[in-house]
C-alpha cells in the first residue's frame, strides 16, 4: 500500500522513461524549426520576404524545383515496379536466394554520395560505360555533359534506382512475409492464374506496406542531392543541393532556410495527399 | 506486432510426382527465375565491382582509355594517395567518433523510451508515437541550417558534438521504434518471474530482459552507426574543419581528380558491405516491424 501511494505521488514510470527522448527531440526538432522559420522570414529590420524573393529570382531555383519533381515522378513508379519484381522473384524461392538477397540489399547501407561516386566511375567521359562502347566500336558519348541534360537526368535516375530501390524491396519482402499464404494457395487451387493472384490476392494484402514505403520513399526522394552533386555538380540542380549551395558557397543561411522550408512544405503536402488517398480507398473498400 | 513468418505447411499437390510435361515446365520456370535473378544481381552488383576495380587500379591504368574491365594492374596507389590527402584521415577519425557517440547517445536515450512503449499502456502513448513518426518525416535540411545558427551561438559549431547531436536526433525515432519491437518479443513472464523471485525492476531488466534483447539492440545500434556514417548534408553544413569523411569528400569533390573520387567512393561503400553482411538476417524483421 505504502508503495502504491508513493508511486502516485511521483510521475508515472513510463513518462519518466520517455521524458529524456521527448526533451531531446523537442530541443533538436521543434527549436530548430522555429529558428528556421525566423531565419527565413526576418531581415535586419523585422519581418521580410526579401529572402523568399531572392530565392524565386535565382535562375537555379525553378530548374531545381522542376528537376526534383521530375525525378520523383519518374523514379518512384519505376522503383516500385522494380522492387515488387525483385520481391516476387525471390518469393519463388530460387536457388542461391540468400546470396541474391545479400547483393540486392547492399545499396541499403550506401550513402547517396557514395552511390553518386560509384556511378560516376561508369558514366564519366573516360569511364566504364564509354570503355565498353569503345570496345564495341561505338562512338563514346559525353553522358554527364551539361550539353546533354537528358542523359544527365537518366544517369541520376539510374543511380537513384540502384541505391534506393533496396529500401522499398526490404519493406515489400517484410510485407510479403506477414501475409498468410492460405488465400494465395486457395486462389491457385481454384485455378487463378499468376497474374490474377497477384492483382486480386497479393497486392491488396500488400497495400499497407506499399503505402508506408511510398510515403517514406517520397519524403526521402525530396532530399536527394549528393547523387546529383557527385554526378553533375550544379549542372543538375536539385532543391536540397541549392540549400547546400546557398549555405556553403554563397554563405547565405537565410535563403538556404527558405529553400529548406519549401522542401519541408513539399514533403508535408505529399504525405498528407498520400494519407488522404489511402483513407479514401479504404472507405471505398469497406462500403 | 510482427506476424510470424509464414508457416510452411506440407503442400500436397507438389508431393505427388508430376507427369513429365509439367516437369519440363517447372525446369523452364526455374531457368527463367535464375535468369531474372542474375539480371537483377548484375545491375546491383556490377557497379560495386567497378568502383572496387577503379579504386584499386593504378593511376596509369585509370588514365588509359578504354578502361580495362578485368583487374590488370591492381595497385594500392589510388587508395593510399586518397588516404594521404588532407583531411581524409581526420575525416575517418571524426566519422568514427561521431558514429560511435551517436550510437551511445541514441541507445541511452532511446532504449528506455522503447521499453516504456513496449511494456506500459500510458496516457500520451499514441501522441508520442505519432510525434516519433512526424520527426522521421522532417527533412534533414530543415534542421541543419537553423541548427548551424543555434550551434554558432552556443559555440558548438564545427565540433563533432554538433554532428553527434544532429545524428542522434535523426536516429532516435528509429532506435525507439526498433527497441520497442525488440522488447515486445521478450516474454513478460520472465520479467514477472524475476520479480516474484525478489528482483527489483531494475535488476529484472538488467539480468533478465537485457540479455534476451541484446541482439536486437545491437542491430539497432549498427543501424544508427551506418546512418551516421552515411549522413552527408547535415555534417557538411554543421562543420568547417572537423568534417566527417562524407562531408570531407563532398567539400573537395569539385576540385579533386577522378581517382580521388573513385577511392572516396570505395571508402564510403566498404562499411556498407560489412554492415549488410552482418545484418542480413535482421533487416527484414527490422523494417517489417518498425514501419507499422
Amino acid at each position: 500500500m505504502a508503495r502504491a501511494r508513493r508511486r502516485r505521488a511521483r510521475l508515472p514510470t513510463p513518462i519518466l522513461l520517455i521524458a529524456p527522448s521527448l526533451v531531446f527531440m523537442t530541443a533538436l526538432f521543434a527549436w530548430p524549426l522555429v529558428v528556421g522559420v525566423a531565419q527565413a522570414f526576418t531581415g535586419v529590420d523585422g519581418p521580410t520576404l526579401t529572402h523568399a524573393q531572392r530565392m524565386l529570382d535565382d535562375p537555379y531555383f525553378w530548374p531545381a524545383a522542376r528537376n526534383t519533381l521530375l525525378l520523383i515522378v519518374v523514379l518512384i513508379p519505376l522503383q516500385f515496379a522494380f522492387a515488387l519484381t525483385m520481391a516476387l522473384v525471390l518469393r519463388e524461392r530460387p536457388r542461391f536466394a540468400g546470396f541474391y538477397f545479400y547483393v540486392w540489399v547492399v545499396p541499403l547501407a550506401i550513402s547517396d554520395l557514395a552511390a553518386g561516386l560509384v556511378w560516376l566511375a561508369i558514366f564519366t567521359d573516360r569511364g566504364y560505360l564509354n570503355s565498353v562502347l569503345d570496345r564495341l566500336g561505338i562512338e563514346p558519348y559525353a553522358w554527364l555533359s551539361y550539353e546533354h541534360p537528358t542523359t544527365v537526368f537518366l544517369a541520376v535516375l539510374i543511380a537513384e534506382l540502384w541505391r534506393a530501390t533496396s529500401l522499398v524491396f526490404v519493406i515489400i519482402v517484410a510485407g510479403l512475409q506477414g501475409i498468410p499464404q492460405d488465400y494465395d494457395e486457395a486462389a491457385a487451387v481454384f485455378g487463378a492464374t499468376y497474374w490474377q493472384r497477384l492483382r486480386h490476392v497479393i497486392l491488396p494484402q500488400l497495400r499497407p506496406s506499399l503505402q508506408v514505403a511510398m510515403i517514406l520513399r517520397t519524403i526521402l526522394a525530396f532530399q536527394t542531392f549528393a547523387v546529383a552533386q557527385a554526378l553533375a555538380g550544379r549542372d543538375f540542380p536539385l532543391l536540397v543541393g541549392e540549400t547546400y549551395h546557398w549555405y556553403n558557397t554563397l554563405q547565405n543561411p537565410n535563403v538556404a532556410a527558405v529553400i529548406a522550408l519549401v522542401v519541408l512544405g513539399a514533403s508535408m503536402v505529399t504525405s498528407v495527399a498520400y494519407l488522404r488517398l489511402l483513407r479514401d480507398r479504404t472507405t471505398e473498400v469497406t462500403t | 506486432m510482427s506476424a510470424p513468418a509464414a508457416v510452411r505447411r506440407p503442400s500436397a499437390p507438389a508431393a505427388v510426382a508430376p507427369p513429365r510435361p509439367r516437369r519440363a515446365v517447372q525446369r523452364r520456370k526455374a531457368v527463367l527465375l535464375q535468369l531474372a535473378c542474375l539480371a537483377i544481381t548484375a545491375f546491383m552488383g556490377l557497379p560495386l565491382y567497378l568502383i572496387t576495380l577503379a579504386a584499386l587500379s593504378s593511376r596509369a591504368a585509370l588514365n588509359r582509355f578504354p578502361l580495362s574491365l578485368v583487374p590488370t594492374e591492381l595497385s594500392t596507389e589510388t587508395m593510399s594517395r586518397f588516404l594521404d590527402s588532407t583531411g581524409v584521415v581526420p575525416g575517418f577519425v571524426n566519422s568514427l567518433i561521431v558514429g560511435l557517440s551517436t550510437l551511445v547517445f541514441a541507445l541511452l536515450v532511446g532504449v528506455p523510451a522503447g521499453y516504456a512503449l513496449s511494456r506500459y499502456a500510458f496516457r500520451g502513448r499514441d501522441p508520442y508515437q505519432l510525434f516519433l513518426l512526424l520527426t522521421r518525416a522532417l527533412p534533414i535540411v530543415v534542421l541543419s541550417v537553423p541548427l548551424a545558427k543555434v550551434f554558432l551561438t552556443t559555440n558548438l559549431y564545427d565540433t563533432t558534438y554538433a554532428v553527434t547531436l544532429l545524428h542522434t536526433a535523426l536516429a532516435l525515432p528509429t532506435t525507439v521504434l526498433i527497441t520497442a519491437a525488440v522488447f515486445v518479443s521478450v516474454p513478460r513472464d520472465h520479467e514477472e518471474a524475476a520479480a516474484v523471485l525478489g528482483a527489483t525492476p531494475a535488476q529484472a531488466f538488467v539480468r533478465v530482459v537485457l540479455p534476451q534483447a541484446l541482439p536486437g539492440i545491437a542491430a539497432s545500434a549498427m543501424f544508427t552507426f551506418v546512418m551516421s556514417w552515411n549522413e552527408v548534408l547535415g555534417a557538411a553544413i554543421l562543420t568547417l574543419n572537423q568534417r566527417t569523411l562524407p562531408a570531407q569528400v563532398l567539400a573537395t569533390l569539385a576540385d579533386s581528380p577522378l581517382a580521388y573520387r573513385f577511392a572516396g567512393g570505395l571508402a564510403l561503400v566498404l562499411p556498407a558491405l560489412v554492415f549488410i553482411a552482418v545484418m542480413r538476417k535482421y533487416l527484414v524483421n527490422m523494417w517489417g516491424t518498425t514501419l507499422r
